[in-house]
């Protein structure tokens, strides 16, 4: 009833959850190395964007499409481990200010060397173009890409909590998150857990490229800039210090964006980024540390 | 002596700026453009300094109010015959009136400074990593409104027909303003608070420095100043949205962070090395030769080579250029 006088079909309701399942994966993504670095990695997004370019060459190059996907996770997992190895490592001990600052400029330097390399037009990837068909649940036509990424998304999550609740690296992982320096003194190995989360983390951005490029098949040089810049601010939203809330951040915003985008005639859902930053400066002031965290964080002398 | 000796960290960055101003002067009209607009970004860094550096805060929403200010100055000084030509949707109150050239820039600073009063009312209650996120927001909102509120601006279009008046005098007046201005500010009282609420917040509180009023004093004066340099933007080339938004923000906190955040000599110290390497590698684009070897650079060099350049900086030298510290000929007195 209300959705109705709302102006909200189901194809819309799945596409938002959709968009929201992807931007929660980006969210844990950012979550996981902010948990043990204390860094937002603004270059994110340029490691999606790197994903999306190995599909677009792949498919170029008439590779099948698990070679293309298979191309798309070792090149983002390189530059992951890269990223860390020259940006995060030197930078370890920062404030966060100085590290959010370096990963801009990381960000910037991956965009023009990918402007430089496949020009500012960019490759279009159409290997996976297919899951862009409808199929009918119901009386209801949805696209087959929004239900794929609702189950990879929740999928990975399940994996990804199995994962850091049952094996002991994972364990280590977590008690890195929350005191680094104990969890050191306790025997964790500090590079074996950053590799780790750095990794997972590239991961992530792997699927994230692949789900992103069946719904935007054009790959350009700011390819998922835009959404890294609406999951930063979910992330905050939500609250930065834990994985969950985090991820529920990142889930709100993209169902958010993704309801008001089909809910709202152009005139109006042009304004979008103006509703959803306004909405996270409001929420920012009410609940600096976050939307979906408890009690407050108070710093202490 | 304490007092003139202070000067000198008002002086070495003055000299700076009129010695990047003569050069320009010196060189041929073509090269003379990029002079100009090394020393409106000079403006723009100095006014992100006189937040970010005295207080500490990470800001990427000052170039919103360089966007204000320029929007201010470049909708004023639009002659009214041409008016309807490019911005067909303006508001009455625009439409039927010009300005010159020197009241569009004080509005545009006025602009500046009035629009970072009111975002920083509720904003300067944050710090750290909600406050980075919370002025992105405000980049984002002000980018947004712009590119689609017609009222008030060319929306997507782009800023024709502003008259070009910002030659490299002008522009080389209004960074000495701005490097005044922040000088007097760092010297002032106020300024003095601030900085001590950077070095530690809490021993500043305890001795009743209010942290919130004292941002909110520093950001109000840096939008004023980033206003100013904005109206100096618009009548330098015809701007777009684009053209003040991620990329601005990336070349003016690169200058800064460069330079070295918490100093006005590194402010302007980055601003102008950056601005000089940035020229440079744009002729280079073109072709050029150096030491009788041909370089042909392909586009988009030059942003590789900043990002590279900032992300060195900052791994081995945090506080950038300068150490963050001031212009000194002779040191302190004991």
């Amino acid at each position: 009833m209300m959705l109705a006088f709302l102006n909200i079909d189901w194809q819309t309701l799945a596409d938002a959850t959709a968009l929201g399942a992807i931007y929660a994966l980006m969210a844990v993504g950012i979550g996981l190395v902010f948990g043990v670095l204390r860094l937002v990695n603004f270059a994110y997004g340029q490691l999606v964007m790197a994903g999306a370019f190995a599909l677009a060459l792949a498919s170029q190059w008439g590779w099948p499409v698990w070679a293309g996907i298979v191309l798309c996770f070792a090149s983002v997992l390189v530059l992951s481990v890269l990223m860390d190895r020259l940006v995060f490592r030197p930078l370890r001990g920062h404030s966060p200010a100085v590290m959010l600052v370096a990963t801009f400029a990381v960000a910037f330097l991956m965009q023009s060397i990918a402007l430089l390399w496949f020009g500012p037009l960019g490759k279009i990837a159409s290997s996976l173009a297919y899951l862009n068909r409808p199929v009918t649940v119901g009386s209801v036509d949805i696209r087959k890409i929004t239900i794929v990424a609702v189950v990879v998304a929740v999928v990975c999550m399940l994996a990804l909590t199995l994962l850091l609740e049952r094996t002991t690296i994972c364990l280590h992982i977590r008690s890195a998150a929350l005191d680094f320096q104990t969890a050191r003194m306790l025997g964790v190995r500090a590079d074996r857990v950053i590799g780790l989360a750095v990794g997972l983390s590239g991961a992530l951005a792997a699927v994230v490229a692949v789900l992103l490029t069946v719904q935007t098949p054009l790959v350009t040089p700011d390819f998922a800039l835009r959404d890294t810049i609406i999951v930063l601010a979910g992330v905050v939203l939500g609250g930065m210090n834990r994985l969950i809330p985090a991820t529920l951040g990142g889930f709100s915003i993209g169902f958010a964006t993704g309801l008001l985008g089909g809910a709202l005639p152009t005139n109006q859902s042009q304004y979008i980024p103006s509703f959803v930053f306004g909405a996270v400066i409001l929420v920012l002031l009410v609940r600096p540390s976050g939307l979906f965290t408890r009690g407050r964080v108070v710093e202490r002398v | 002596m304490r007092r003139v000796l202070a000067l000198q960290e008002l002086l070495g960055p003055a000299a700076v700026v009129l010695i990047a101003a003569l050069l320009g002067a010196a060189v041929s009209t073509s090269n003379e453009a990029y002079f100009t607009d090394a020393l409106v970004k000079v403006a723009i860094v100095v006014a992100l300094y006189v937040f970010i550096g005295n207080s500490g805060v990470l800001s990427f929403g000052h170039i919103s109010f360089v966007a204000l200010g320029a929007w201010a100055a470049g909708v004023l000084s639009v002659p009214v015959s041409e008016k309807p030509a490019i911005m067909p949707n303006l508001a009455h109150v625009f439409r039927d009136r010009t300005t010159g050239n020197l009241t569009s820039l004080l509005i545009a600073a006025l602009v500046g400074g009035v629009c970072a009063l009111v975002v920083g009312l509720p904003l300067m209650r944050l710090s750290g990593l909600a406050a980075g996120i919370a002025t992105f927001g405000v980049l984002e909102i002000t980018h947004n409104l712009l590119r689609y509120e017609e009222k008030v601006g060319p929306g997507l279009n782009t800023f024709s027909s502003v008259p070009e008046t910002t030659t490299l005098r002008q522009a080389a007046f209004g960074a000495l303003v701005a490097v005044v201005v922040a000088f007097v500010y760092a010297r002032s009282r106020f300024g003095r608070i601030l900085r001590a609420t950077r070095e530690d917040a809490a021993a500043a509180r305890a001795v009743g420095a209010s942290v919130y009023r004292q941002r909110l004093v520093a950001f109000t004066i840096s939008g004023l100043v980033a206003g100013l340099a904005g109206g100096l933007y618009v009548h330098l080339l015809p701007l777009n949205t684009e053209s003040v938004y991620l990329d601005l923000t990336f070349i003016t906190l690169a200058m800064l962070v460069i330079g070295g955040a918490t100093s006005l000599w590194g402010a302007v110290v980055g601003a102008l090395a950056v601005s000089a390497l940035d020229s440079y590698l744009a002729v280079a684009e073109n072709g050029t030769s150096l030491f009788g070897w041909h370089i042909d650079l392909p586009a988009g060099t030059r942003v590789i080579v900043v990002g590279v350049l900032m992300a060195v900086v900052l791994i081995l030298r945090p506080t950038g250029l300068t150490g963050g510290r001031e212009f000194r000929l002779w040191p302190r007195p004991a």
